[in-house]
């Protein structure tokens, strides 16, 4: 991990998550996608959890969303993320109807500025020259 | 055939400390516990032909059957998190109506709280240690990590669904504690008022801290045999009438529904085993790793309507003298957590079946439900016990 630009651990994308972390580094969400049951799932696996068809497409998922649920943290098992506390940890669901776990950004870590079901549009952050992790932010009024 | 009645409890025990143990490894409390759940049946060791323990890292029962010197013809490590006693007492009693054993030793020990002062503990084994694994790639480098901040994001979810309130949580820390205020075990005993519960810092809100369990030091074991061997105990057998299991996900970005838990499936694979229903329930012990674990398998186990477990909570309606006696331990909340509780749920159950329970004792208690939970709301493992 050359040029680490994050304290935390950097992911190390398993062989059968490669697409979508290829598609992160391209700034674009890539979802696996079984054309049998043609819906998404998640997370990425060589097969689909459903069907268990052997078939995966990869597409891209627009990026926006709600969110489903949150929580602020305030302590940190984890040293790497003691001095982020508070944060926001959050499971968005995709337009594309699969939910994710995330890093809420841009948002400040009060409940008053956080609405389940409130819309969120993922930004990327780059961890290092060759990881870059999808996080999810409010969508500002006047862009919506 | 079904398990119903094809398997006793004839003995229940803690180590004999609990709490802070500095100076005991895990595996002294659990042969403790072994030595005094056999006592308390009546059984000698020798008997044991059948060994399950979780929790220890790898190849559990092996390692706990040579510790205490015990070679077995049925073993098992299943490993389900907290729920995993639960999901041993089934596998015992299947093992034991296949006629594979027939006294079956299930222990547990762990030393989380004095563990976290040892040096060798502090570089922990990380959930994410393995970077191979989804969770690894897809949860923890967003900052989870520990057990409140993720079931913090699905009691979040229950009270946006269903108007769930933080005093609602807090009624079922208040009520437990004063269960555990009548035993003479539990490490937390002072009163606690539903004010404190909310003014207590957040762990992970909406969690405060009294709705988090404790992490303490401690083991449990219980004896499982068959109805032949039950016969010629110390004890009356607590019988076993209903068994269940599941597990849904690992991680909550795979949980079907933020608001329902595997006990959904598992509770009414117990109630058809037994008979049974929840309105025959005498005393219920469900696994209270938070406030809200509570709350919402009280629904998943029918004892109230989906999204009404806040409103079946409050007027501290399962404190000692209310009408829904629950978590009669004083739980993990108040009484032990040594990191996984399912041990102590049964421990606790089959106390009450026997009338031991002194002044927290429910009345002429013959029915009881117990429901183990482990993970991130991820296994479930219900059991139904009662006694002649």
């Amino acid at each position: 991990m050359t040029q680490k630009r994050t304290n935390k651990t950097v992911p190390i994308p398993m062989p059968e998550a490669r697409p979508f972390w290829e598609g992160c580094k391209k700034r674009q969400l890539l979802l696996p996608y079984c054309p049998h049951c043609q819906d998404y799932f998640w997370y990425p696996r060589p097969f689909c959890p459903r069907c268990f068809r052997w078939q995966v497409e990869w597409r891209q998922a627009s990026g926006r969303g709600t969110l489903y649920t949150y929580a602020i943290q305030y302590r940190a098992l984890n040293p790497e993320w003691a001095e982020d506390v508070p944060y926001v940890t959050a499971v968005v669901e995709l337009e594309e109807g699969v939910r994710l776990f995330t890093l809420l950004v841009d948002c400040e870590p009060q409940p008053d500025k956080i609405r389940i079901g409130m819309p969120v549009e993922v930004v990327f952050e780059d961890l290092s020259e060759e990881v870059t992790i999808p996080r999810f932010r409010p969508v500002r009024e006047e862009k919506r | 055939m079904t398990l119903y009645r094809k398997a006793a409890i004839v003995g229940v025990a803690e180590s004999d400390e609990i709490g802070v143990v500095p100076d005991k490894s895990a595996l002294q409390l659990h042969a403790e516990a072994a030595r005094n759940a056999l006592e308390d049946a009546g059984i000698d060791k020798s008997e044991v032909d059948a060994i399950f323990t979780a929790g220890l890292g790898i190849m559990d029962s092996v390692l706990i059957a040579e510790y205490l010197g015990i070679t077995p013809r049925y073993s098992d490590s299943t490993q389900v998190g907290g729920a995993s006693f639960e999901f041993h007492v089934q596998h015992a009693a299947a093992a034991i109506a296949a006629g594979i054993c027939n006294v079956a030793l299930i222990t547990h020990g762990q030393v989380n709280y004095s563990d976290r002062q040892r040096p060798w503990r502090r570089t922990r084994r990380w959930t994410y240690a393995d970077p191979w694994l989804p969770a690894s790639q897809f949860e923890g480098p967003h900052g989870a990590g520990t057990a409140p901040s993720v079931y913090a994001m699905a009691a979040m979810r229950h009270m946006y669904q269903y108007g769930t309130t933080q005093e609602q949580l807090a009624e079922i820390a208040v009520a437990t504690r004063k269960w555990a205020q009548l035993n003479p075990k539990a490490l937390m005993r002072d009163p606690l008022t539903i004010e404190d519960v909310l003014n207590s810092p957040y762990i992970a809100y909406p969690l405060h801290l009294y709705d988090c369990c404790l992490v303490t030091d401690a083991g449990g074991a219980c004896v499982v045999v068959s109805p032949e061997r039950a016969r010629d105990c110390r004890k009356p057998p607590v019988w076993l009438l209903g068994a269940g299991e599941s597990h849904t996900h690992i991680s909550i970005y795979s949980m079907p529904d933020l608001t329902k838990t595997p006990a959904e499936i598992a509770a009414p694979l117990a109630y058809k085993m037994a008979g049974l229903g929840p309105q025959d329930m005498d005393v219920v012990e469900i696994y209270d790793s938070f406030t809200y674990t509570v709350l919402v398998c009280l629904e998943d186990l029918g004892f109230c309507k989906k999204g009404e477990g806040g409103a079946f909570v409050s007027g501290q309606r399962t404190a000692p003298g209310g009408d829904f006696p629950l978590n009669t331990s004083g739980g993990g909340l108040s009484y032990t957590h040594p990191g996984m509780f399912g041990m102590f749920l049964i421990i606790e159950a089959v106390r009450q079946l026997r009338g031991e329970c002194g002044p927290r004792q429910v009345p002429g208690a013959k029915t009881a439900l117990i429901c183990g939970v482990g993970g991130v709301l991820s296994s479930a493992g219900v059991l139904i016990l009662g006694r002649d």
